[in-house]
Order: structure tokens, then C-alpha cells, then sequence
């Protein structure tokens, strides 16, 4: 269990002051000056010596990406874009950052932006989070004011601009390639990779986009070294990371927590268990809804990481644990996600706009059992077909919930088919 | 240069291609359906994928640039299977509707199902539907058949600079469209349907007239504009079917403009099918030899300078040159092949040349436009010039009609008064040219054709002269006239042009008004103003009954330029030929062989039983016919224009209404369609008109 020595986001619940004030007093803004004058390779290795892994979802290692920047400008200007459009169903771990630490989110914005050789900064916030743009915004707000970020940020002698700019309601924006197709003001379609956004990202200039946590905790790794960093969690899947938990627990909650703690720990010592105990788990969605489930028995030893989640063919992703007890149809649940990732495909690319809508379908009639167990197979089939086949990972994302469902779930969906096949035959006769 | 392996070939290619394009270089053929050469890539139909070495998962190779050291791999089991799948993904929302689609037969969905298709669906939800869109009298959408390439959309925005087609909605809802529906504002539209690899976007015109493989092909070449766009001719039995595209890099790409494309159905109506002589203030049919008779009589006795003969737009050179010889041995020197009266002799080739080339466009790097409306006049050349204009470092000044032409560019002022501060250097865009290193200007029939025309020209080239238009070392010439008709170039390379105090266009009408000149032979000249002609008899040969042959006295039908075999040249000098892909109309006939007929009737036989001969003669008369088909020669530079004072009047375009400008295209029901619905033209309605 993580030490509230390390703990990185003491102000996660809001209990104190937001504002500039209290983020001082819980050490934001310390000496930031002395960080930068460090220079930015040296900002660049520590993070990378941390072991920090992106936080969004994908896991890639925060200092390579920002070492993927060209050294020395050709004449653009470089660009670090903050990807605050949480909207990965399940995950609430970003809006508690904006709302109840902006402070740690700016302070990281510009060492990043001088590890990057960045002047500008814009954070792409998810439109419906009014609240959390107005908190960040008057954050902002008192960073310009005392000086903090704006011209000579922090007295660095580095120029440092945050714009924000608020979304429009779609998950695919979140995507980072369509997240710059809509900054610059166009239809959010992710864009062809290569060439990747390092070289031409937004407005054709050399930009990295980072998720909001993992801005956040590079003042903290910076202060008190990668090796704090990296001695929490284990090899590879360093550090502390915000946990979400949803869904049948007594006390459904936000946590941080060190990296690698074990999945049945974080669930009772942070939720209060699994409502009615933890027997009556059926399944856990460990990283939001787009990484495929893992059924009560992996729940019972896998750890929160990377590494871990991988090997019981699911994902970190982004943290959020969706707890389902046995009271659950769990068919109707992935489902349901069909349906959002169906509404949410931006239609650009042939295996996920057409794929999407097959795939619902499909569920929709395995939930009432309408089916045929050769249509469970060819269910699967399509959802490869799909996966590894779009230009970004939205199809991957509808392919593998239903991928878990199926590797983990098979006997109860051919249980359905024969139910709903045995009612067929008793309304016929 | 990299190299990459392709299927366990080594490949050196260029740097900068795409996997596809290297594939493709080593002949293996990449299925696909969004990608297209002279668009901009989009990636999106995944057809393309192939397996790289090191690469997670298969990358689309049509956006892969190559790199040195790729192990590419197109046939494996795992490509196999990807291309299936995107097939299948393809075809479930797919109406497949082959049976009644105008697509079959010449459709890639189609053509690509056969090898990565299955045999039966797997699909057992509800299909989707898409409402169909409007997009003017050209285009017929069954947009349920759309496959989401996106390629009509980058053509409207990149080729075509008309931004206005788009994808609404998202997911599986996405839809092509204008939004607010409209017709396409696009002179070049008909390409969208080559384009689309699929039936959704299909002729409105062609709508279930033919199956492709009805069809008879034949390649020729296209007289709607002085382009000389090369273009395919479908027919079946009499009728030509519809006009699609050639490929010629010099020349119009794998475009062609509505006009070319859609004009055909004017081929079928308003036909001269037979000889007319008027009796008693009537035309009443006749046979060829009672018109060939009666024009014998009313040339018998008449001194040749009271005889004269005008060439019009659509004429072609065999036809021209027989009757060139036939006005000399009548010795009538009053012939002229410019019938709206351009200030152009054709002592000097260089002077009337588009002499840059069409496809040397893409080299300059500053562009005077004069009295020019590009876009309506050839609208293919427009699309060149912002193939330029997109590449970028291209100053386009116009000086003339202000007017959209998709791309950017400033407009320096109205008239010669503009061009006159440039030629002295006084202008801004005077500085603009000199410190480019191949500029160029293009002077239209809108600043030639009036009467300071030669004093326009003159002043053109003294700008081309002094703005380092014309250069010794490289061969760069930036002197360019665009023609408005197909048969100009051509006339004036034969000489068909006034001869010793002969009288041009408009000398002749004045004169026949005021009884000086007898007989006018029309040869297929329909835009000079018929009701001044006065008294003279007028022997009309063409195969329109448009207004040459409402004012004649005799109509010798004549064929079209898809029922001959034919030479013409363009406006760059290209010399070129048509073929024949249908027999003309009833008793029409071939035009040079009517004068040839003609001459011996009137006892001045001419020299020539064969097309052949009258080719060879064509190449005496002007070497350029000798060099073969598709020869450009470049022509040496010298004076020509004449110094004086220019009227101030501004510049007009001589293109007023895009889709009529010849008999053909104002007998096309399309054409009319196009203008009612886009050009904005008041066309004159009759009372029977809804």
C-alpha cells in the first residue's frame, strides 16, 4: 500500500485549497526555476531513468516520447499538446487532477515544454467537463498573474503560453492524431502514422501529446528524483498510479495508488470489497471499457500493471476498474460497449465503421440468445477482422471487449443460444 | 536510393514513394479502392495493407513511404486474409444491385470481389440505406452504393478547387454530400464519376443507356474547346454513348471538362442529315446534286473577290485546307478561319502559340493572365495552372475579367491601361515577373479579339520580351495564347487567313452586307451575326441546323467531329487526330471529301482522291502536319502584333455561358440542363417552357 510520504496527488479529493495558495503549500511551484536551469536533457533522462509509462492508456514511455522531439529547431516551433479528453468510459482520474490539482498539471506542462524546446502548450479538455475548465482556467489565470508561466516563466528566462481549448463531445478526440485534426479546427479523424506527430503533428510542427496524469506527476519525479520514482511498483511498471473503481463495490472511488499493487487489495482496501464479498465477483474490466475483461479467477492474483494485465491478455489501459458481481448480464454489458464504440467510430477507415455496427448487431442478439453458436465463432472472426486493420486504435478498442468476452465467457453464451433455441421449440410446438 | 524487398525481391526505387508505388514498379498490383495517383493520400479503405517486416501489424502501403531496409510482403496468408476482411467489410453495407448498376462492368468494388470476395454473405443484420443527394444535372448518386473512399471529395477540393463536398455524420452514418444540396459548381464534376471506384456516383445522362461492354471504343480527340483534350468515344451502332477520358500527361492528365463529356448528346439532334436549297424563300431538301448545281450556278460568272469563305470553330484541317484551295482556284483571296475576328495573322507561329505547353505550366513560377476567364474557357488548363498554384510559389496577376478561377490570384485591373503600366514597368507585378526565373502570360481571345487586338499582342510581347519571358538558354518560352475553338491553330497554321487584299471576318460581312461580296461559304461557321449578311448567296456546310444554316441558301451537311477522321491542333500546337467512331447522319458526309466533290462540280477539281492526299498536302503547306501525330515543335520567336494606342475599354471574356459555345453543345439537352442549373444564364424561354 502506498506510503502517504509518496503520495504524489495529496489534494486528489479537493479537501483543500485548489488555488495557488494551497498548491504551494503542498510544494507545487517549489524552486521550479531550479528544475528548468537543469536543462532539458536532463529533465528528459530523469523521466526517462523514472520508468514513467503514458498514462492514457497505451503505456509508452513518457521521456523516449518527449526524446523523440528534434534537438534543435528547423524553424517550427514545437508544440506540446495535453490530451484532457477523458472520455474513456469508467475513467474519472484526469478530471480530478484538473479539478483539485491544476497547479501540478501546469508546473509539469512547462517543464515538458522546456524538456521538449516548447513555448506553447494547449490542453484539449473534454467539453463536457465545464467545471473542470473552469478550474483549470482560473489556474491558469493566477500561473500568468504571479508570473509562473507567460513570459519568463518562473524567471527561467523561457517563454511559456497554455491555451485552452475546449472539445466537442467526441471520444474519438481523444485519439491524439484526431485530437490535433480538431484543434486545428477540422473533423476529428485520426491522421495516418507516419509521419508521426513528433515530426508533423499539429499544424504541421514537431508536437508530443501527453496525457493529463502523466504531465502531472514529472514535477514530483523531477523534485525528488527518478529513483523515488522508479523504486515504487516493480521493474517496468514504476511509480504511483490514480486507480478508478466503479461498478458493485461498496465504495465506489478514485485512489492513488503505487503501481503493481494486486487487483483483489486495491478493490477491498479502497472500495470496501466487492458488494455482497468477494465470492460474488463475476468480472473486472481492469483498464476502461476498452481493454477486454478478466473473469473473478485471474481478479484473484493479477497485479495492477502493465506487464501483469498483459499477461492475463487484458491491459492497464487507463486504470479504471469496472467491478461486476454476479448480478451482472455481462452480455448485455459488452453490449453496450459495441454500442458506444459503433457511435464513436469516425467512419474514416472501412474495418471499423463497417466492423462496428456488425459487431453490435451481433451482441445484441447473443444477449437474448438469438444466435447460433457458429455465429459466436464468426463473432470472433470479425472482431480480428477488424483488429490491427484501422489506422487507429478505435477499432482494437471494439474488437477486444468482445475478444474477453468470448475467451472468458463461452459457456454461458452458447448456454443462451441453447435457452433461447429450447424456447423457440417449445412456442412451436 | 532505398532499397527495400519486396516478396523476396530486391528493389531500388526513388526516395519519397509510397509501398504501393514501389510494389507497383516491380509489377505487383495493389488492390485498392481509395488511393489514386493524382490525389491526395487518405488511407482509409485499408484494401492496401500489406505485411512489413518489424511491424506490428499490416500498414497500409499506400501511405507507407519507403524506407531503406523494409522487407515488404504482398502475398502472404496474413495479407490474404486482411484483404478479405476489409472486402467482406465493404460488402456487407453493400447493396450489390450489379444487375441494374451503370457501374457493372467497369467497377472496382466488382473486379476486386472476384478475387477477394467470398461467394456468400455472412451478414445477417439489416443492410444500411442512404438517402441519394443531389449534385446537379450531371452526376446521379445512388449513395447506398458508396464505400466511403473519399475520393470525389478530394478531387472537388484539391483538383477541382471547389470545396464543396464533405462527409457528415460519423461511424457507419457518415455520408458524402454538399450538405445544403446544390448543384456542383464545378466545370470538371464528370470526373468524380470516373473517380468513383464504385456506382454511387454515376452519368445522370448515360443513366442505364449501355453496358460498357456493348460498347465500341474508340480513341480521339475533343473540339468543345482549343485544348484538344484526348478522350475515348463509346458508341453503339449509330449512336455515340457517352465521351470518357484519355490519358495524356502533355495534355489534359485523365481529365476533361462537363462540356467535352456530357456535350455528345448534342451529336443527335438539330442534325444536318441531308442537302437543302432554299426555293422560293424556303429550304427544301434536295440531293447532292441539286445543291451542288445550284451553288454551280450562282458561282458562275462571279468574280472570285466577290466569293469569300469563313472556317469556324469546330472545322478540322483536311476540311480547311481542301477549301483553302478550292477559294484559290477560285481566286478569291477573301478566306478567313477566325470568325470572332482575333487580331492574329499566322506569320509568326510563336505569336499564336500556347508555346509554354500545358504541361510546361508546371515549371513557371509567375503567370500574367490577359484577358482571360481560364476556368470557363479551358477549363482543363485552369486545372494545370492550380496543379501550380497548389504547388506553391506561383504570382498569378490577372488583368482582365474578375472572376473565381479556384485558385488565388490579383487582380491588377480591367483593361489595356493596366497592361500598359506593366509593359512600361511601372507596375508592382512588372517587378513580380522579371525576378522570376521562367515566368509566363497567357493573353485570351478576350483581349485579341477586338479591334486594338494587334496592339494587345504587341504589348504582350513586349512584356514577355522584357520580363525575360523568352529565354535563349533553356528554350523557355512564357508567350501564351489561348484559343477559344478547336479549328483556330489549325487554320492559322494552313494559311487559312486573308489573302492579297483579301478581307477578313468582318470585312466580309460588312462587304456581302453591302452587296461587294455574292456568295459567303460558311464552313461550319455559326457565330458571326447571320442578318448581316445582306443579299449573298450562303452555302453552309456543317452539321448543325444552328444559325449558319437557318440564314443559307444551300446546307451541305457535313459530319461531326466523331464521324470523321480528322487532324486538328491546339492551342499549344499539338497537331493531333480524331477517328471516326460512328458514320455521320443520313446522307452527311465527310467535309473535305464535300469540297472535294464540290470543286469538280464547279470544273476547279482539286488534286487530292484521298485523305492521305490531302494530308500531304497539309505538310506542304506547313511542315508542322508532317511531323505526325502528337508532335509539339517548338517555334521560334520573332515580331509580330502591331505598335499603337490600345482602346481603354476593359477586357471580356468571350466565354459568357460555359456549356454553350458551339452548335454542338447548344443542341445538348445536358448542356442545357448545366446552364440552367449552374451557369446562371437567362437563356431565353418560349412560351412553352413550364
Amino acid at each position: 500500500m502506498l506510503r502517504d510520504a509518496d503520495r504524489i496527488f495529496t489534494n486528489l479529493y479537493g479537501f483543500e485549497d485548489v488555488g495557488l495558495e494551497g498548491a504551494r503549500a503542498r510544494g507545487d511551484w517549489d524552486n521550479t526555476r531550479a528544475l528548468i536551469a537543469k536543462g532539458r536533457d536532463w529533465i528528459v533522462d530523469e523521466v526517462k531513468n523514472s520508468g514513467l509509462r503514458g498514462r492514457g492508456g497505451a503505456g509508452f514511455g513518457t521521456g523516449m516520447k518527449w526524446s523523440f522531439m528534434p534537438k534543435v529547431s528547423d524553424g517550427r516551433p514545437h508544440y506540446l499538446v495535453i490530451n484532457a479528453d477523458e472520455g474513456e468510459p469508467g475513467t474519472c482520474k484526469d478530471r480530478e487532477i484538473l479539478r483539485h490539482e491544476p497547479h501540478k498539471l501546469l508546473e509539469g506542462a512547462l517543464l515538458a515544454a522546456v524538456a521538449m524546446g516548447a513555448n506553447v502548450s494547449y490542453i484539449y479538455i473534454r467539453g463536457e467537463f465545464h467545471r473542470e475548465t473552469e478550474a483549470l482556467r482560473r489556474a491558469i489565470g493566477e500561473a500568468y498573474e504571479a508570473g509562473l508561466i507567460g513570459k519568463d516563466a518562473c524567471g527561467s528566462g523561457w517563454d511559456f503560453d497554455v491555451h485552452l481549448h475546449v472539445g466537442a463531445g467526441a471520444y474519438i478526440c481523444g485519439e491524439e492524431t484526431a485530437l490535433l485534426e480538431s484543434l486545428e479546427g477540422r473533423k476529428g479523424m485520426p491522421r495516418l502514422k507516419p509521419p508521426f506527430p513528433a515530426n508533423t503533428g499539429l499544424y504541421g510542427c514537431p508536437t508530443t501529446v501527453n496525457n493529463v496524469e502523466s504531465i502531472a506527476v514529472a514535477p514530483a519525479i523531477l523534485r525528488r528524483g527518478a529513483d523515488w520514482f522508479a523504486g515504487l511498483g516493480r521493474s517496468n511498471n514504476t511509480g504511483t498510479k490514480i486507480f478508478c473503481i466503479s461498478g458493485h463495490v461498496n465504495h465506489p472511488c478514485t485512489v492513488e495508488e503505487e503501481m503493481s499493487v494486486p487487483l483483489r487489495e486495491l478493490i477491498e482496501k479502497h472500495a470496501g470489497g466487492v458488494r455482497g464479498g468477494w465470492d460474488n465477483l463475476l468480472a473486472v474490466i481492469p483498464g476502461g471499457s476498452s481493454v477486454p475483461l478478466i473473469p473473478k479467477s485471474v481478479c484473484e492474483t493479477v497485479l495492477m500493471d502493465f506487464d501483469s494485465l498483459r499477461e492475463a491478455q487484458s491491459g492497464l489501459g487507463t486504470g479504471a476498474v469496472i467491478v461486476m458481481d454476479k448480478s451482472t448480464d455481462i452480455v448485455r454489458v459488452i453490449a453496450r460497449l459495441s454500442r458506444f464504440y459503433m457511435d464513436e467510430s469516425c467512419g474514416q477507415c472501412t474495418p471499423c465503421r463497417e466492423g462496428t455496427g456488425w459487431l453490435w448487431r451481433m451482441m445484441e442478439r447473443l444477449v437474448t440468445g438469438n444466435i447460433t453458436v457458429e455465429e459466436i465463432d464468426l463473432l470472433d472472426e470479425v472482431s480480428r477482422q477488424i483488429e490491427g486493420h484501422t489506422i487507429c486504435a478505435h477499432g482494437d478498442a471494439a474488437a477486444w471487449p468482445v475478444q474477453g468476452l468470448i475467451r472468458h465467457f463461452r459457456p454461458e453464451l452458447e448456454r443462451r443460444v441453447a435457452a433461447f433455441q429450447a424456447r423457440q421449440a417449445d412456442q412451436a410446438a | 536510393m532505398p532499397t527495400l524487398t519486396i516478396d523476396g525481391r530486391e528493389v531500388e526505387v526513388e526516395p519519397g514513394l509510397t509501398v504501393l508505388q514501389a510494389c507497383e514498379q516491380v509489377g505487383i498490383e495493389i488492390p485498392r479502392f481509395c488511393y489514386h495517383e493524382r490525389l491526395s493520400i487518405a488511407g482509409n479503405c485499408r484494401m492496401c495493407l500489406v505485411e512489413m517486416e518489424r511491424a506490428p501489424k499490416p500498414v497500409a502501403s499506400c501511405a507507407m513511404p519507403v524506407a531503406d531496409g523494409m522487407v515488404i510482403h504482398t502475398n502472404t496468408p496474413g495479407v490474404q486474409k486482411a484483404r478479405r476482411g476489409v472486402m467482406e467489410f465493404l460488402l456487407i453495407n453493400h447493396p450489390l444491385d450489379c444487375p441494374i448498376c451503370d457501374q457493372g462492368g467497369e467497377c472496382d468494388l466488382q473486379d476486386q470481389a472476384m478475387a477477394y470476395g467470398f461467394d456468400r454473405s455472412r451478414y445477417r443484420e439489416g443492410k444500411r440505406a442512404v438517402e441519394d443527394k443531389y449534385l446537379g444535372p450531371l452526376i446521379k448518386t445512388i449513395m447506398t452504393r458508396c464505400i466511403h473512399c473519399t475520393r470525389c471529395i478530394r478531387f472537388a477540393t484539391e483538383i477541382a478547387g471547389v470545396p464543396e463536398l464533405g462527409a457528415t455524420g460519423r461511424g457507419e452514418d457518415m455520408e458524402v454530400g454538399t450538405y445544403v444540396e446544390k448543384a456542383l459548381t464545378s466545370e470538371l464534376s464528370g470526373n468524380m464519376i470516373d473517380l468513383c471506384p464504385v456506382g454511387a456516383l454515376t452519368s445522370a445522362p448515360y443513366a442505364f443507356a449501355a453496358r460498357s461492354w456493348e460498347l465500341t471504343k474508340i480513341e480521339s480527340v475533343d473540339v468543345m474547346d482549343a485544348v484538344g483534350s484526348n478522350i475515348r468515344v463509346d458508341s453503339r451502332g449509330a449512336e455515340v454513348m457517352r465521351v470518357l477520358p484519355r490519358l495524356n500527361e502533355d495534355v489534359n492528365e485523365e481529365w476533361i471538362s462537363d462540356k467535352t463529356r456530357f456535350a455528345c448528346d448534342g451529336l443527335k439532334r438539330q442534325r444536318l442529315d441531308r442537302p437543302y436549297v432554299r426555293r422560293d424563300g424556303r429550304l427544301q431538301a434536295a440531293t447532292w446534286a441539286e445543291a451542288f448545281s445550284a451553288i454551280g450556278q450562282h458561282l458562275k460568272g462571279v468574280q472570285g473577290k466577290r466569293i469569300a469563305a469563313i472556317a469556324g470553330d469546330l472545322a478540322d484541317c483536311e476540311s480547311m485546307m481542301a477549301l483553302k484551295d478550292l477559294m484559290v482556284k477560285l481566286r478569291s483571296p477573301n478566306t478567313d478561319c477566325r470568325q470572332d475576328g482575333a487580331k492574329l495573322d499566322g506569320a509568326l507561329r510563336a505569336g499564336y502559340l500556347f508555346n509554354t505547353t500545358i504541361a510546361g505550366i508546371e515549371q513557371a513560377d509567375a503567370c500574367l493572365l490577359i484577358g482571360t476567364d481560364v476556368r470557363r474557357e479551358a477549363p482543363i488548363i485552369n486545372a494545370r495552372l492550380r496543379k501550380r498554384h497548389l504547388a506553391g510559389g506561383f504570382a498569378m496577376g490577372v488583368v482582365g475579367p474578375q472572376v473565381d478561377l479556384t485558385y488565388d490570384t490579383e487582380h491588377l485591373g480591367d483593361g489595356p491601361q493596366t497592361l500598359e503600366q506593366i509593359a512600361a514597368g511601372q507596375h508592382a507585378f512588372a517587378g513580380v515577373l522579371r525576378r522570376a526565373e521562367r515566368p509566363m502570360l497567357i493573353v485570351g481571345m478576350g483581349a485579341l479579339a477586338r479591334a486594338d487586338g494587334a496592339q494587345v499582342l504587341a504589348t504582350a510581347r513586349t512584356i514577355a520580351e522584357d520580363c525575360g519571358m523568352v529565354q535563349d538558354t533553356d528554350g523557355w518560352n512564357g508567350f501564351n495564347v489561348l484559343h477559344t475553338a478547336a479549328a483556330r491553330v489549325g487554320g492559322l497554321d494552313l494559311g487559312f487567313l486573308p489573302g492579297d487584299g483579301g478581307l477578313d471576318t468582318g470585312a466580309i460581312v460588312d462587304a456581302a452586307a453591302a452587296g461587294a461580296v455574292a456568295v459567303v461559304y460558311l464552313l461550319g461557321a455559326d457565330e458571326i451575326d447571320m442578318d448581316s449578311l445582306g443579299k449573298a448567296f450562303v452555302i453552309y456546310q456543317g452539321h448543325h441546323g444552328d444559325a449558319g444554316a437557318q440564314r443559307a441558301d444551300v446546307i451541305l451537311p457535313g459530319a461531326a467531329y466523331t464521324e470523321k477522321n480528322a487532324t486538328y491542333v491546339n492551342t499549344e500546337g499539338r497537331v493531333q487526330q480524331g477517328r471516326r467512331a460512328i458514320y455521320p447522319p443520313g446522307e452527311a458526309r465527310e467535309d473535305w471529301a464535300i469540297i472535294r466533290a464540290l470543286s469538280e462540280v464547279l470544273g476547279r477539281k482539286l488534286p487530292v482522291d484521298t485523305r492521305d492526299d490531302v494530308r500531304a498536302r497539309m505538310a506542304e503547306v506547313n511542315p508542322n502536319f508532317a511531323a505526325g501525330p502528337d508532335a509539339v515543335e517548338t517555334a521560334p520567336w520573332g515580331a509580330f502584333g502591331t505598335d499603337g494606342p490600345m482602346d481603354p475599354a476593359p477586357f471580356r471574356s468571350p466565354v459568357a455561358n460555359f456549356y454553350m459555345t458551339d452548335p454542338i453543345s447548344r443542341a445538348s439537352v445536358t448542356m442545357a440542363a448545366c446552364a440552367d442549373a449552374l451557369a446562371g444564364a437567362q437563356r431565353e424561354r418560349t412560351g412553352t417552357d413550364g
